[in-house]
């Protein structure tokens, strides 16, 4: 086997489409997340697509024991070792408004807890010198908006950390790559109104392989993206405050 | 569930369409049988449709649950596409055993609709190679349902009236490479191209018409037939899309004349011998993302029937009618029928099968109310995955078991929750 990836957060939708496109190669899999009935059935449709390995295992952002195993499977795992991020939880702004307690465990989810196992893996890939770490940022985190700035907030962190991660990754030959997919046609999406530019979990999927295999640093899936947040980066605050983006 | 969203959709030919509230599950344990599966949308008409209702989108239900790659057995989540199947097992040297024209069609749909592929002179109907199936009931309760059993033949056919198939296992058939040893031949006339269809003793077997011929030319066209084979074929490029609704004028009269006429004169007098990707055999039209828009805003529909050997030449005389009536389409196309079928309701009956695409215009509904009069009349039926203008009269000289059918639906679904908008149009589920 040649390449081993963790999927971290593996009932995402769009880390199911990239289990699949890996399956596919022929990649080693460690799926992680919390729903194990749910990983199982991915993993059987994986091993059936051509996956060499496919193991599941328990974890959850908010309990860092749950690390521990994670960091073994990956000391343990053949070829070169890769993971993908794809935790994240995106309450409702105003459940948050009325329960700031939720505060914390939004940015668990998307930041604290994500980058505590991406620091206990760091010193292992450094030293094998080989590798990718794929993060799942958000075009939310380029501004705070109104309809979700803890949500933002997290995000804004997630690329902050990955971003200074790279700088220290790269040193030792280990690839960082930020990912922002803009509108995706997932659960968390699906019944809402149709946003401009919506894109798949097969084309997030296709766009993090296409942008690993050229060592991109931050992709946005639809480029569009790309060009909307940096117009709305450069609005003033004085301007941005009154828009309902 | 996943919360339902209010959704406008549409059959394959956008003729027909509804809103309805449509559920989209992510997981088996999800799905909870409050309306009609929706799968690939492959269905022509309304057979997918359920206005103003609820139903449930199987398209993330696409996992593969167990490949045995000694047996040749696949069992996979209902709302895989065909495609996808075929896929991942031509790399293992198997493939689904029937597959219809296009891969876009679910294993769900496939079932619902007991799909006939270009082999079904000799390999039967896609459900006499289902091994089982698990099926929700709208009564609540799941349970595998095994050939053999009544539920088996009442789902099959059964155009999901019988509950949601959730996860289906089916037989493979070997497949010694991912390509196909194609022969075309020109046919000049009917009489040839029934002969050819007769007479080919290949495992695949499909004849192309030329639509617009009349006359001496009539039913003039091509047979294909194929053997699955090893080798090497030369790969097409990319996949060109249709992003938006053609013009009126593009499959207008003289256009569809032209593009058969060269059609036709592409396969030289001589005839001619390939190796193709198997994707160019069985899904053409695949190939082309969002054919159906070519026919514009309108729409389009596909009159589908098939009549015992003996009324073959009924077939002609239809041909002659849709021809003078100036709504051929490039899609025309004959096949030879084995007896194979595994429901109660399922299409497929020994003889010959035409199907012809029409634009949706002034006329065309009552022309394929004719046609499917006609077809009744020789002792044959109409396919309704393609229908949307049958009478509902016609419907149980066609379908001599439907009665049966009727009976074991209702003991099924009591409440009436998987009714859909052509069980409706045409009064399946209705005591005279
Ligand atoms: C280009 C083209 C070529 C075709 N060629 C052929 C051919 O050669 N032979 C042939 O037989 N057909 C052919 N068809 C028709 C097609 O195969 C059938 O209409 C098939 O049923 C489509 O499957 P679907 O998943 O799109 O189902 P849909 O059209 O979405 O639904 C069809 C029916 O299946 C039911 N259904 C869907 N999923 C489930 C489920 N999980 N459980 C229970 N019921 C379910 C629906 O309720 C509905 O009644 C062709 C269609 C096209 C567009
Ligand atoms: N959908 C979009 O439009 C969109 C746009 C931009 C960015 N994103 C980001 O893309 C990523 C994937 O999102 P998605 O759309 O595929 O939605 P999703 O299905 O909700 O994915 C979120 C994933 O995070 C996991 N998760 C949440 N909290 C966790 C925790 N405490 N411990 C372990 N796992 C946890 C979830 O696991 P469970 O299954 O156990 O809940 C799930 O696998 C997320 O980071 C999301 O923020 C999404």
């Amino acid at each position: 086997m040649t390449e081993t990836w963790m999927i971290l957060g593996a009932t995402s939708g769009m880390a199911q489409a990239l289990t699949r496109d890996l399956a596919t190669r022929g990649a080693g899999l460690i799926l992680a997340g919390r729903k194990t009935a749910d990983m199982q059935a991915i993993a059987a449709d994986a091993t059936a697509r051509g996956a060499q390995a496919v193991q599941v295992l328990t974890y959850d952002a908010r309990d860092n024991a749950t690390c521990d195993a994670l960091v073994a499977a990956a000391e343990a795992a053949a070829g070169t070792f890769n993971l993908a991020v794809f935790v994240g939880s995106m309450p409702q702004q105003s459940a948050i408004d009325a329960d700031p307690d939720l505060i914390a465990g939004t940015i668990t989810d998307s930041l604290s807890g994500p980058a505590h196992l991406i620091h206990r893996l760091a010193p292992l890939m450094e030293a094998r010198g080989t590798g990718v770490i794929v993060g799942v940022g958000s075009v939310a985190g380029d501004r705070g908006r109104l309809s979700n700035y803890v949500y933002g907030a997290a995000k804004a962190g997630f690329a902050a950390y990955l971003s200074g991660l790279r700088n220290r990754m790269a040193r030792k030959g280990v690839h960082v790559m930020t990912v922002k997919p803009g509108p995706v046609d997932t659960p968390m999406t699906y019944g809402l109104p149709p946003m401009p530019f919506q894109t798949s979990p097969e084309k997030v999927s296709a766009a993090i392989l296409h942008g690993v295999a050229r060592r991109r640093d931050v992709i946005y899936v639809a480029p569009i993206w790309r060009l909307i947040m940096m117009v709305i980066r450069a609005l003033p605050e004085a301007l941005f405050k009154r828009t309902r983006f | 569930m996943t919360g339902g969203a209010e959704i406008r959709y549409s059959g394959w030919g956008r003729a027909l369409s509804a809103k309805a509230t449509l559920a989209r599950p992510e997981r088996l344990s999800d799905i909870v049988a409050l309306g009609p599966a929706v799968g690939g949308r492959r269905s022509y008409g309304d057979a997918a449709l359920n206005d103003g209702g609820m139903a449930v989108d199987m398209r993330r239900l696409d996992r593969i649950i167990a490949f045995d790659i000694e047996k040749g057995e696949i069992e996979s989540e209902a709302g895989i596409t065909l495609g996808d199947l075929a896929r991942v097992t031509i790399a293992r040297g198997w493939l689904p055993a029937v597959l219809p024209g296009t891969g876009h069609a679910t294993l769900g749909g496939a079932i619902a609709m007991d799909v006939h592929g270009k082999n079904h002179h000799g390999a039967g109907s896609f459900g006499q190679h289902v091994l089982g199936f698990d099926l929700i009931s709208p009564t609540g309760g799941q349970r595998r349902v095994k050939p053999g059993q009544p539920l088996f033949a009442a789902t099959m056919g059964g155009l999901g009236q019988t509950g949601i198939v959730t996860s289906a296992r089916i037989k493979l058939t070997h497949a010694p490479g991912a390509v196909v040893a194609l022969r075309e031949r020109r046919v000049a006339d009917w009489a040839a191209h029934v002969a050819a269809l007769t007479e080919a003793g290949d495992s695949y077997a499909v004849g192309w018409i030329d639509a617009t011929a009349q006359g001496r030319d009539l039913g003039r066209g091509i047979v294909e037939t194929a053997e699955l084979s090893a080798g090497e074929a030369r790969r097409r490029g990319g996949r060109p899309n249709l992003p938006f609704d053609a013009p009126r004028l593009a499959l207008s009269a003289p256009i569809v004349r032209a593009f058969n006429a060269a059609y036709f004169h592409r396969v030289p007098l001589a005839g001619r011998d390939r190796i193709v990707p198997y994707e160019a055999f069985f899904f053409p039209l695949d190939a082309i993302g969002a054919w159906n828009r070519l026919y514009g805003h309108a729409g389009f529909h596909q009159f589908q029937c098939v009549v015992p050997p003996a009324a073959a030449d009924g077939l002609r005389d239809m041909l002659a009618e849709i021809a003078a009536g100036g709504f051929a389409s490039p899609l025309a196309v004959l096949k030879r029928m084995g007896p194979g079928r595994a429901g109660m309701m399922s299409f497929p009956m020994e003889g010959l099968t035409l199907a012809v695409d029409m634009p949706n215009r002034t006329g065309v509904v009552a022309l394929i109310a004719r046609l499917s009069q006609q077809a009744a009349d020789l002792g044959g039926r109409v396919y309704l995955a393609k229908d949307s203008a049958a009478e509902p009269a016609a419907l149980d000289t066609m379908y001599p078991e439907a009665a049966k059918w009727r009976q074991a639906v209702a003991k099924a679904d009591p409440a009436g929750r998987m009714v859909t908008d052509l069980v409706r149009r045409l009064k399946l589920r209705e005591t005279a």
